[in-house]
């Protein structure tokens, strides 16, 4: 553990994860026509973190509105581009691994694509303008490009509906016609000749004098299928029934020539009387989206109809296949700067957000820029202004200094992959304050300790660890790709879960269980069986692994360094006299091999000290030492509760007469113990409110003590539930299967068995001791000393914000 | 079961309720509307509805931008919130989305049938149709010559159909009586409407009966304002009234006989709820009456949020975004005609 830890530190001292860098808030005057370039700069380097200082004003009335306006522009204009590269299944050319190098070396990427960035600033405009007028001409040109084929589209649909309809009207006029004959034929064997009846539809006139027939009038088109019946009713009823409708089905999607979407249509044909029922029904055609296209009842005529569709068809086809052709090559020309733009137009519209918050000096010749930024980035943020300075041919260099604050400033820990997630661990409960001792560096160890205790078990522990193995390995790889939900996760903690399933072999080799066997690994068995319980005495024989054990086990007693001192000894006390006591206890008890009930020892030392300890005696005068301890744990209690209300109410006071005109340095120290006193330290000093409060504390801390430790217990109950479980499967699926004497049952029991443990040992076990290990760090360990309420530095970074809008 | 819907009222409309306040907490605040009076064309409108729910909805407008786009954009976020709902909601909420819709249903059949008494194109029309309000066959209105063919052409197959059974009449439709259709129907509406949350019970009803008893009101007294000096007898005008609200039926009685702007402000403010408003006003004006009655609407629409277990908050969300878009396209008329003194004229303001 000593090694990953310092392998995880390698780059920088030890300590520095303890303590969040030191911050200093820095005010930078920036020349007007330097600042784009500076302000890039400082985006490459990542290390300032920005403070608006025109809040009061709206977005538009800010300096640099306008150049953000036209940022937004070009991200829409690209946004189209995109838009349409997908329509066309035209992919962006990947930028190949660059998105890995902005991450290593990000100055590099922008310095060759965007050469004319660098001798900006009076170019910037001009170089900003090119681009602009470039986009638009593409825009322009594409959007052209689509109107005409649209209009070539739409012809082309039109035609190929009109084709359609001759087809499946012709289908039902010329069967129409062939019943008609037949039953012509018919009625000619049966009565006297009739005039010859063009379909079936007049068949009910037939009785009439053919001579009064009506001329019926017909109209042809498609109707949206979904709006068929609709429509249907709709005519029945304009009409008051004197229409007669057909529809046919048209198998396969038409694409709708008015919206170039594809919609499953019906071929309809109405046949009407008289010109009023022709208007509405017109009416009702346009109303319900349905194409009409004239329709010929010669059969000659239609023929020919069809022939000349069907040739212009084919026209239209090579001329909007060439339209396509000349479009895809435009919108291959733009996949493959698109990557390149995107990230052009997201940096340019990050920066002007940036000098957004710029104040404009009186002057209006420079900009104001106030922020934070760690001690350490000083020289590399004065770097960056006399390089942005040299580049954009300024006559003057930026000033740059360091202001003095009373403000809190953000917190900032230098993590690098390994550190980051477990950083992550602790930032989800509470981002540490300013300084505060950051609980992530006993994360580190004690949350794979933790979930290890309870999934000690070293066969699955090497499952987890070649899993994680396949993360690290292939690090380089997935990073630059996108992954599932669930996947990114397990990508994100892969070093956690590098270390939890480390620990777990270690734990699983104390606990001696691989797949929930017992293995006699080290040494055969120190104890001999004298009898037939020989399972206690594997465990025995492995007291040499346990060199750094004692160590890891009780994170509670480490680093409570952020509480006052009057506040924190009494806690250190109480703690280490009631349960640092039973540590001890406990490694004695290992280290003799007593068989003292510990249970009974730290209950009975309430209920009667002064009893004799009998065969519970671990050591010599251990009854004195408990005496004592029960004393100083008594004590400590008042201890902790009149102190600190008493010692603020004086310091109070003593400000309230004048002593607060002390020197910064000194009041500095007033101002860290006032806010750790909470939150009333301001002005109004309410001296029951902070006693009441400090009752609920002691109450809490010493409740607490007992419920916390208690709450420990989870640790013995998941490590026993695991390896329960993991027996379980082993005796009731394998060895049972293995007793069949059955190649094919033990085939299936094989199967069993392994999905069982990976699905529920493996995985489910694992979330399951992670989320035990996460509350345990959160609720029990980070209670104890932990505030949590700084804010995080967020520095204005291109690598960021790149990120985030993705 | 009043004073229990806690027990079950989440069971089928806790996640819609917590979506629909969720919805709420995205309206244009005072601050954002301060803001946008400052705008000085369009696009800085656009600008500063980026930073708002409606960012989306518009980002991808090329400039130059028109009012027309920003509104339809705006309506385009309230019909998605509202399918949203409506695709999640169970009856008898599913029920209660949908009376809200008839409200826009009505207006758009008029609109139809107005434009093509004025021979406008129907294409053209059904664009200015608001989303929420269309149905299958809305285009078919404009084959309609009076309103029994209305009715028996298209109505008949819309939620509507029930309220046209006092309206059906073989006149030739003209705009007098489209007007009086419209109200007809609106009061029908309202009624059904009315009846329907009274049925709900609990919350809804006692919210629900208070915010249509206003509207009934405010309808009241449009109808008597608009039919001053027209051929509407007083025994017509007085059937245009819906049947139930604060005004009902003595306050009906008088505004039916009212011949001027001052006699109806003599009838209301008899009312304490309308007094408020009317008291604003000058004598024999009633430029302002429409804002008043907005800003007292927005007043008890906001109210309805105050608590909790009832359909009520959703009805109060759609009229809240209809006002929002309404402000909105306001101040972008307004900015875009250099109008900028004209804002506060119509503008109201909610939170």
């Amino acid at each position: 553990m000593a090694e990953s830890g310092g392998g995880g530190g390698g780059c920088c001292p030890p300590m520095d994860l303890m303590r969040s860098e030191p911050m200093q808030l820095v005010q930078l005057i920036v020349p007007m026509e330097s600042a784009h370039l500076t302000v890039s700069y400082l985006g490459d380097l990542g290390l300032v973190q920005f403070k608006d200082l025109n809040s009061e004003k709206s977005p538009f009335q800010r300096t640099y509105a306008a150049q953000i306006k036209r940022c937004g522009e070009m991200a829409r204009k690209i946004r189209f581009f995109k838009d349409q590269m997908s329509k066309a299944g035209v992919l962006p050319t990947e930028m190949l691994g660059k998105e890995n190098d902005i991450d290593l070396d990000d100055v590099e990427v922008y310095n060759e694509d965007t050469c004319v960035f660098i001798f900006m600033d009076m170019f910037v405009n001009i170089f900003f303008l090119a681009f602009q007028e470039k986009l638009e001409e593409l825009e322009a040109e594409l959007v052209e490009i689509n109107a005409n084929n649209d209009k070539l589209q739409r012809s082309y649909n039109e035609l190929m509906e009109y084709k359609l309809v001759l087809e499946k009207a012709g289908e039902f006029f010329s069967s129409a016609h062939r019943n008609a004959t037949a039953q012509h034929r018919e009625t000619e064997s049966q009565q006297a000749a009739d005039d010859l009846l063009e379909s079936p539809l007049l068949q009910e006139e037939k009785s009439s004098d053919p001579s009064k027939q009506v001329k019926l009038g017909f109209l042809t088109g498609l109707v949206p299928r979904e709006k068929s019946m609709v429509f249907e009713r709709i005519l029945f009823r304009a009409t008051r029934g004197n229409v007669y409708i057909r529809q046919t089905v048209v198998e396969e999607p038409v694409i709708d020539p008015n919206s170039g979407e594809k919609a499953e249509k019906n071929v309809f044909v109405v046949f009407y009387s008289g010109e009023r029922a022709k208007s509405k029904i017109l009416k009702i055609c346009e109303a319900f989206g349905a194409n009409r296209y004239p329709f010929s009842e010669d059969l000659g005529k239609q023929a020919q109809m069809i022939t000349e569709v069907t040739g212009r068809l084919t026209e239209l086809k090579t001329t909007i296949d060439a339209g396509l052709g000349h479009r895809n090559i435009l919108l291959h020309t733009i996949g493959d700067k698109y990557e390149l733009w995107c990230l052009k137009v997201r940096k340019e519209k990050a920066i002007y957000h940036t000098l957004n918050m710029l104040s404009l000096d009186v002057t209006k010749k420079c900009l104001v820029a106030e922020g934070w930024s760690p001690v350490f980035a000083s020289n590399e943020i004065q770097d960056a202004l006399k390089r942005a300075a040299v580049d954009s041919n300024s006559q003057v260099g930026s000033i740059f200094q360091v202001l003095r604050t009373k403000e809190l400033p953000p917190t900032y820990f230098r993590t690098n992959k390994f550190t980051s997630a477990i950083q992550e661990i602790v930032d989800a409960y509470g981002v540490a304050k300013y300084q505060e001792a950051n609980p992530a560096v006993f994360t580190i160890v004690t949350f794979p300790f933790l979930f290890a205790v309870m999934f000690g078990d070293w066969g699955h522990g090497i499952c987890l660890l070649l899993a994680t193995m396949y993360l690290i390995v292939r690090e380089k790889k997935l990073a630059s790709q996108k992954l599932g939900d669930i996947m990114e996760m397990a990508f994100g903690g892969r070093y956690v879960i590098m270390m939890m399933s480390l620990f777990s072999i270690y734990t699983g080799l104390i606990y001696n269980e691989f797949f929930s066997i017992p293995y006699p690994l080290f040494a055969p068995s120190a104890y001999d069986c004298r009898d037939a319980s020989c399972s206690e005495a594997t465990t025995i024989g492995l007291i040499k692994t346990r060199d750094t054990y004692p160590f890891g086990l009780d994170p509670v007693w480490h680093g409570t360094r952020s509480e006052l001192p009057f506040q924190f000894i009494p806690q250190m006390i109480f703690l280490n006299s009631l349960f640092g006591y039973l540590s001890v206890l406990i490694i004695i008890k290992w280290c003799t091999g007593s068989q003292a009930d510990l249970y009974h020892v730290m209950i009975y030392m309430f209920l009667s000290p002064t009893d004799e300890l009998g065969e519970n005696q671990l050591f010599p005068h251990q009854k004195t030492v408990q005496l004592v301890l029960l004393f100083l744990a008594l004590v400590s209690v008042p201890c902790m509760l009149f102190p600190k209300p008493f010692i603020l109410k004086k310091q109070h006071e003593a400000r309230h007469q004048g002593q607060s005109y002390a020197p910064l340095e000194e009041t500095d120290e007033g101002l860290h113990s006032e806010a750790n006193g909470g939150s009333h330290g301001h002005e109004e000093f309410e001296f029951s409110e902070i006693f009441v409060h400090q009752l609920i504390h002691t109450i809490e801390f010493v409740l607490g003590a007992v419920s916390n430790t208690a709450s420990y217990l989870r640790l013995w109950a998941l490590s026993l539930a695991h390896s329960e479980l993991s027996s379980v499967f082993f005796e009731k699926v394998l060895l049972l299967a293995w007793g069949y004497n059955n190649v094919l049952i033990l085939i299936v029991g094989g199967i069993v068995f392994v999905f069982a443990t990976v699905g529920v040992l493996l995985v489910m076990e694992t979330l399951s001791a992670f989320l035990h290990a996460l509350r345990l760090h959160w609720v029990e360990f980070q209670n104890k000393f932990y505030e949590g309420d700084g804010y995080k530095f967020a520095p204005f970074s291109f690598i960021l914000t790149a990120s985030e809008d993705e | 079961m009043y004073g229990f819907e806690a027990l079950t009222f989440n069971i089928h409309s806790g996640y819609l309720e917590a979506i629909v306040r969720g919805h709420r907490a995205g309206l244009l605040t005072t601050a954002d509307y301060n803001n946008l009076c400052q705008c000085e064309n369009l696009d800085d409108i656009k600008m500063h509805l980026s930073a708002t729910k409606y960012g989306s909805y518009l980002q991808n407008e090329p400039s130059p931008l028109h009012t027309t786009t920003i509104v339809e954009k705006c309506t385009l976020k309230l019909v998605d919130d509202y399918k949203h709902m409506i695709c999640q909601a169970t009856e008898p909420m599913s029920t209660f989305l949908e009376y809200i819709r008839y409200g826009h249903m009505i207006d758009n059949v008029v609109l139809i049938v107005t434009g093509t008494l004025h021979e406008r194109d129907v294409q053209e029309l059904i664009e200015k149709c608001h989303p929420l309000g269309m149905f299958d066959s809305i285009a078919t209105l404009a084959v309609a010559q009076n309103m029994r063919e209305l009715y028996r052409l298209v109505l008949v197959d819309t939620p509507l159909a029930p309220y046209f059974s006092e309206c059906l009449t073989s006149e030739d439709l003209d705009d007098m009586n489209i007007e009086i259709m419209r109200n007809t129907l609106y009061k029908a509406y309202l009624e059904d409407f009315y009846k329907f949350c009274q049925k709900l019970g609990g919350a809804t009803a006692e919210i629900m009966s208070d915010l249509l008893a206003f509207e009934a009101d405010r309808r009241a007294v449009n109808i008597t304002i608009n039919s001053i000096g027209t051929e509407l007898t007083r025994e017509d005008r007085k059937k245009l009234y819906s049947n139930f609200g604060l005004l009902y039926p003595y306050g009906h009685e008088e505004l039916a006989i009212c011949e001027d702007i001052d006699q109806v402000r003599g009838v209301m403010e008899k009312y304490p709820p309308y007094q408020a408003i009317f008291s604003k006003m000058s004598y024999g004006e009633s430029q302002m009456l429409d804002k008043a009655f907005y800003e007292e609407e927005v007043r008890r629409l906001c109210l309805a949020f105050e608590q909790q277990f009832h359909y009520a908050v959703f009805f109060a969300y759609m009229r809240l975004r209809e006002q929002e878009i309404r402000n909105l396209m306001w101040i972008s008329e307004c900015v875009a005609q250099n109008q900028k003194s004209r804002i506060h004229d119509s503008v109201v303001y909610m939170f």
